[in-house]
């Protein structure tokens, strides 16, 4: 059997109290292994990314277990469960969130730093990585200087900068077109293939559909399909079709 | 990480230069009117380091050096004969009023010396000797005095030696310059000897405004003040006292410590409000990049670090600017001698803790707000 990148079972979260207490994930179950690329797919307001926040320790959920690389991340309090983001977890976001009054090369430093490495050696292996992701040569520059897709690489670059074995990416796509769309997924889908990894993404953009090993379908607030193998082609061929 | 902090308060320039500017100004305010005040206190004493008595005796219900209550010349005797005293002599002192060249009136400082022994003396002589005023009608003046528009009005020049003008109808003449502190009246000071400045006072019942006294050598000052007080019933001051009882009139009957305090505590009021508030929006505007640095796992303890030390630094900035400021503002008026200004380095220390309490209170808000942000907010579109 293949080793679980991440296990999730029976996860409830709620926002708001009272009669403006809204339930966004009703129990949901959901299972990740190493090795693959890993999308949630659902509609709007399905509950995606609260998921996601759950799975990645940005959020405490009310109720349920999650596993998360053999560390069950819900007995853990708010300081473990940052250092475990800060030693296992690489994060890219919709809206890139990169700092704008920083370089290239220190925005990609950040989560080196955040570990207690040097400045030159963050910097050092942040240039590398910027240069694996085709942006050799603009480590000066600063974020606003560059196109989206071009922000978007920088992004994945700090993402995997401090080689974590669990990238979370929130519709990494979404503000791209399609062109730079496929090259931000032929990136993330060659991470994932490095050995004990695993790349989970929140998106409902059925184009990047078929980079995916699997794909985890929600809807309201539990995951009500997973599809893989030939169920996953049929998935696709549908979603793509529609 | 810190290095990051610092790049991200720079890189945000209208806001750096807010907050810089905002405890600058601040820093400015607080330490500029602490040292105009201390100068005008110090004003209020220049009497004694004007001339300089070991022991001052007063009239029992005088409180401070610019106050008089006159007193028989026979109490300069019972002083003289307190045990412990090695001398005392008689002192004027009196505002009068001084007629310049062209007939306009202008307000002095008399101050009547002792003539046997001018003991009260001013400390400097400029130009001219003390022993001069033993002259009929003859004073010495100081440099304020001598300006132009002070008793060398109608002149057209300051006041020279052998130049004359008139106190009271009487004729005074000039016969030295010397150097004074500046008194809290902001009158210029006319030295002369005890009896003539009888002769330019108008006459009163009792003359006597103070009795300066000198203990034997060896003598405790102290011991010897408490002595005249209890063998004459006056008031005897040391100095020290007579600066304490001084200071201590001017804080509890006059509204100048206030005003001052007022404008301080303003500057600091002023430091909180501009500095917190443009921190803080500092602060919700980087809340994105704040949330994504929590997610990637900066912890609270290091992302509080990194606001105080962008607070701290621009408030280290700003108070450098402020003191230079005020430094500046100081050297600028030291030349032309007024307002007052009075430089103390614990002050120093105590408004640069001042401006640290400030920072780290702009800080403490978006501290709170940083804390209590969850890291999913950056994956809220």
């Amino acid at each position: 059997m293949e080793a679980a990148a991440i296990s999730a079972r029976a996860v409830v979260k709620s926002f708001g109290v009272g009669d403006a207490r809204t339930l966004a994930l009703k129990g949901a179950d959901f299972r990740a292994v190493e090795g693959e690329l890993h999308l949630i797919v659902g509609p709007s307001g399905c509950g995606k990314t609260t998921l996601l926040s759950v799975l990645a320790g940005t959020l405490e959920c009310d109720q349920g277990e999650v596993s998360v690389l053999g560390t069950r991340i819900t007995a853990l309090s708010n300081a473990e469960v940052t250092r475990f983001r800060r030693g296992h977890i690489g994060f890219i976001f919709q809206q890139f969130n990169l700092i704008p009054t920083l370089s290239l090369l220190e925005n990609v430093s950040v989560p080196l730093l955040l570990q207690g490495a040097g400045r030159r050696e963050a910097e050092a292996k942040a240039a590398e990585r910027l240069a694996q992701v085709g942006l050799s040569g603009r480590e000066r520059q600063r974020p606003s200087q560059l196109s989206g897709g071009q922000q978007q690489r920088v992004a994945i670059a700090r993402a995997l900068v401090h080689e974590p074995r669990l990238v979370i990416c929130d519709e990494p796509t979404s503000a791209l077109d399609s062109v730079t769309g496929h090259q931000i997924m032929d990136l993330l889908s060659g991470a994932a293939r490095a050995p004990g990894r695993c790349v989970l993404i929140v998106t409902h953009d059925p184009r990047i559909y078929g980079y995916a090993d699997r794909i985890s379908e929600m809807e309201d607030g539990r995951v009500t399909a997973v599809h893989s193998g030939e169920s996953l082609s049929s998935f696709i061929h549908a979603a793509t079709r529609s | 990480m810190f290095l990051i902090a610092l790049k991200m308060l720079l890189g945000d320039r209208s806001k750096y230069w807010m907050l810089v500017g905002g405890l600058a100004f601040s820093s400015l305010l607080m330490t500029q009117q602490y040292f105009v005040f201390q100068g005008l206190l110090s004003w209020t004493t220049s009497h004694m380091r004007n001339m300089r008595a070991s022991i001052w005796v007063v009239e029992s219900r005088v409180d401070q050096v610019n106050e008089t209550k006159a007193m028989r010349d026979t109490d300069v005797n019972r002083v003289r004969s307190v045990d412990g005293v090695d001398f005392a002599v008689p002192l004027f002192q009196g505002v009068l009023k001084a007629r310049t060249a062209d007939g306009a009136d202008k307000m002095i400082q008399m101050i009547g010396l002792h003539s046997g022994t001018l003991y009260g003396r001013p400390p400097r002589m400029i130009e001219g000797d003390i022993t001069q005023i033993r002259l009929p009608n003859s004073v010495i003046i100081d440099t304020l005095a001598a300006e132009t528009n002070r008793l060398g009005a109608g002149l057209g020049r300051p006041l020279r030696i052998g130049d004359t003008f008139e106190i009271n109808d009487r004729e005074a003449r000039v016969v030295g310059i010397c150097q004074t502190e500046r008194h809290f009246f902001g009158y210029p000071y006319v030295f002369s000897t005890y009896d003539q400045a009888l002769q330019y006072a108008p006459r009163q019942r009792k003359m006597l405004s103070m009795i300066l006294a000198e203990p034997k050598p060896g003598s405790d000052v102290a011991e010897v003040a408490r002595r005249i007080a209890a063998e004459t019933g006056l008031r005897a001051y040391t100095v020290p006292q007579l600066e304490k009882s001084t200071l201590r009139w001017v804080w509890t009957n006059t509204g100048i410590p206030i005003s001052f305090l007022t404008t301080i505590i303003l500057g600091f009021v002023v430091g909180v409000a501009v500095s917190g508030q443009t921190f803080y929006s500092f602060v919700l505007e980087n809340l994105r990049n704040l949330g994504a640095l929590k997610a990637m796992g900066a912890g609270n303890g290091l992302l509080a670090g990194m606001l105080l030390l962008q607070s701290v630094t621009v408030g280290l900035i700003g108070f450098g600017i402020g003191i230079g400021l005020t430094a500046l503002f100081g050297l600028t008026v030291a030349k032309g001698g007024q307002p007052p200004f009075k430089m103390e380095a614990l002050f120093l220390f105590q408004a640069l803790a001042a401006v640290i309490l400030i920072c780290a209170l702009a800080a403490l808000f978006g501290i709170r707000r940083v804390a209590k942000l969850e890291p999913a907010i950056v994956f809220r579109g």
